[in-house]
């Protein structure tokens, strides 16, 4: 466990062991906040850091706590992390915020963060620790985006609307209607859309591992059948 | 049993450590932060009066110059439980226009925060939803981001039109609801109402009590915006 490569982390967290799309962890916020590209992008980089930091500490700590007293330690770690977030949040990006509301301080609820501590920082060295949270941040970060661009396209009919609210004034004009104002998809933009659109992206994950698989069977396929044939040639003869 | 007991001591005493890192991490954060925390939110705050009543015509600090609601009257704004202020805007010491925090509490999705810009002839200087969770495309057209309809309330007031005609179309009123969502603008126009009615009972005490205030006027730098 301990030497596990850091192309490995990067590629368990990312793609592999993706926090939202295999784990399935974190489920609430990644359906509940991901109308749009800002609002997922808010929760993600928000869910990311805590995750970074969290990760990072704990296994900083991970030799000096005792067996009974690690859960609880853990959770204060995380709790601080999500608070002083939030409090960040609240200085820099007020209204976007308001918008996430309750999804920023329920991060230290995220079976993720605790998850992660448990299987992987309290394990591990500091720099392992810290790559591992902010791949797991990331995977779970680019589907949230991903799922946040495909429904805001869907259900709105726009791409990167109120992007000001997390840039600033210099992003006030990026908002890009793709079929003309007054589009809306309703089904998109509400719950159920979500739940439809994290489906559908797992099930492309699953296509897409399997046909790597495949295709890798496919290039192993001509030594096996070789041997098989001489095989079967030998109980013939 | 000495074992145990000096272990709960121990582990005990590491966690106490913890707690008191993570309290001063916090404390610093919270202290680091604090300002523009209430930047922020005063920022917003005063975007939104300011929508209502724009710089041109008032000179004071509106978010400043409050009145307090009166508790008999906190139903009738459906601020049961919290309460608010009326913020006063004045052309010099004069009082021109009053602005008050509401809540549709019967929206699709629970409370709508409004807030109901009132000039001092009684008719509406505007209405902005400060906070809602109504169904996005259907009910959320209540929000000025998402349709103009709120604007709709623009010089409205308790006799134009007629009490009675203070619902929406469906209901035999003069309000437009959107295609597909009656309950929420239903719920914005009875609370406007209300709002109305309730500014019109408490008008008399409410001009007084402003105009024994001193007004409080813009910061320097503000005051340069319009002379």
């Amino acid at each position: 466990m301990a030497d596990i490569s850091y192309r490995e982390i990067a590629h368990n967290g990312l793609w592999k062991n993706n926090p939202a799309l295999v784990q399935l962890l974190g489920l609430c916020p990644l359906l509940a906040v991901t109308g749009s590209v800002v609002n997922a992008l808010g929760l993600g980089l928000a869910t990311m850091l805590v995750l970074a930091a969290s990760n990072t500490a704990i296994s900083m700590i991970r030799n000096h706590v005792s067996e009974a007293v690690k859960i609880p330690a853990f959770v204060m770690i995380i709790a601080s992390f999500t608070t002083c977030t939030e409090l960040l949040m609240q200085a820099f990006t007020y209204e976007l915020y308001t918008i996430l509301g309750i999804f920023i301080p329920l991060i230290v609820t995220n079976c993720i963060i605790l998850g992660r501590a448990e299987a992987f920082a309290c394990k591990n060295t500091v720099v392992a620790s810290a790559l591992d949270g902010f791949m797991m941040g990331s995977g779970f970060g680019l589907v949230l985006l991903l799922i946040g661009t495909i429904r805001e396209i869907l259900g709105n009919g726009t791409l990167f609307a109120n992007m000001h609210l997390l840039f600033g004034p210099m992003a006030e004009n990026w908002t890009l209607h793709l079929f003309g104002e007054g589009y809306g998809f309703l089904i998109a933009v509400l719950p159920p859309g979500a739940f439809l659109v994290a489906g559908m992206l797992i099930a492309l994950k699953n296509i897409i591992d399997k046909r790597i698989e495949t295709r890798r069977a496919a290039k192993q396929a001509p030594v096996t059948t070789g041997s098989k044939r001489v095989r079967t040639t030998g109980a013939i003869s | 049993m000495a074992r145990l007991g000096k272990s709960i001591g121990f582990n005990s005493v590491v966690l106490g450590i913890f707690a008191l890192i993570t309290a001063a991490v916090l404390a610093t954060t919270y202290l680091g932060t604090k300002d523009r925390i209430t930047a922020a939110q005063r920022e917003v705050a005063k975007r939104a009066l300011l929508e209502i009543i724009p710089l041109t015509r008032h000179t004071n600090d509106l978010l400043l110059d409050t009145v307090p609601v009166p508790a008999n009257y906190w139903h009738t704004l459906g601020i049961d439980n919290e309460g608010g202020e009326v913020n006063i805007a004045r052309q010099g010491d004069e009082p021109i226009a009053v602005i008050i925090p509401a809540v549709a509490p019967d929206g699709y999705n629970g409370d709508i925060r409004l807030i109901v810009g009132i000039n001092i002839d009684g008719s509406l200087a505007g209405v902005r939803v400060v906070s809602h969770h109504e169904t996005p495309g259907l009910g959320d057209k209540v929000d000025l981001k998402k349709s103009n309809w709120v604007l709709g309330f623009n010089g409205k007031s308790l006799v134009n039109p007629a009490p009675e005609l203070w619902k929406v179309k469906k209901d035999k009123g003069a309000f437009d609801q959107f295609t597909g969502a009656t309950i929420t603008p239903r719920a914005v126009v009875q609370q406007v109402y209300k709002t109305l009615k309730y500014y019109n009972e408490d008008r008399a005490r409410l001009l007084k009590a402003a105009r024994q205030r001193p007004t409080i006027n813009h910061q320097a730098n503000e005051e340069s915006d319009h002379g």
